[in-house]
């Protein structure tokens, strides 16, 4: 069996799975979000972040949140995989990936958390 | 009688191959014609989707810069949201973006759905892959004419 060490679930089965519920959980905030969007077409702020400090949103928020974290970690990692052959770019790509995911993940906290 | 015959084969292709025979065998597969210039392929319409799917997640990758901005506005008091909304109804680039970005989430959103019915076993065949793959191009794009009304 080949293992890969940078692969987010340190194993193919464990990345399948997490991208697939990643993906329900990414989806169903998508269409949250435009729903609620195309009914409120007049927001307001206080609309607005009203419904950002409500506990129920940053529990939503939160999981979509690091959802987009991992899924965009494996769908990133295996189209750097396909097509960056040296080891060395492939390694770096790897590493802004993550870093930029973990950067947006704090971002996103800060800002639900910050309101 | 099968077993035998069975252990008669194994027995004949188990044999050690001499140095040159062996020589011989990996010129031969290296002889054979292998095209790996994705270039020159006729890809048909499910390829075109998966490939498709890849490079609307990179796109959104990237323009999550954009999102996580505006985002960070929209919530920075009440002035941050005004500017938020007076970017979003003034600056064409900025909606344009904002309109990339939503058929880029259109169309990987479809091309998802499309993927987690495959992965139960639906529309793997080469009649229905193809219808799939078509309604994910088709609803893509009337989620692109409905987004860009939205938008402007």
């Amino acid at each position: 069996m080949v293992k890969s060490v940078t692969s987010f679930g340190r194993s193919g089965l464990y990345d399948w799975l997490i991208q697939r519920v990643s993906a329900v959980v990414l989806g169903a905030y998508t269409v949250f979000m435009v729903v609620y969007l195309l009914n409120n077409s007049e927001l307001t702020y206080e609309q607005w972040s009203g419904l950002f400090s409500m506990t129920s949103m940053r529990i939503f928020s939160l999981m979509a949140l690091m959802s987009l974290g991992a899924h965009t970690w494996i769908g990133l990692w295996s189209v750097s995989t396909d097509y960056i052959k040296p080891m060395g770019y492939r390694f770096a790509f790897q590493m802004v990936t993550g870093a930029a995911m973990f950067a947006y993940t704090v971002w996103g906290i800060q800002l639900l958390w910050g309101l | 009688m099968l077993c035998q015959l069975c252990n008669e084969r194994s027995a004949e292709s188990f044999k050690p191959l001499s140095t040159i025979q062996y020589k011989e065998k990996v010129t031969v597969s290296k002889n054979r014609p292998v095209n790996l210039d994705l270039g020159t392929f006729k890809h048909p319409l499910p390829a075109m989707v998966s490939i498709s799917h890849r490079i609307t997640g990179v796109m959104m990758f990237v323009g999550l810069i954009f999102m996580f901005c505006l985002f960070d506005l929209s919530l920075d008091g009440a002035e941050g949201f005004a500017s938020a909304q007076a970017v979003m109804q003034d600056n064409f680039l900025a909606k344009f973006i904002a309109w990339g970005l939503l058929v880029s989430l259109a169309f990987h959103l479809f091309a998802g759905v499309k993927h987690l019915f495959q992965d139960l076993g639906h529309g793997e065949e080469l009649e229905s892959a193809e219808k799939a793959a078509k309604f994910v191009i088709g609803a893509t794009a009337v989620a692109a004419v409905l987004a860009g009304v939205w938008v402007w």
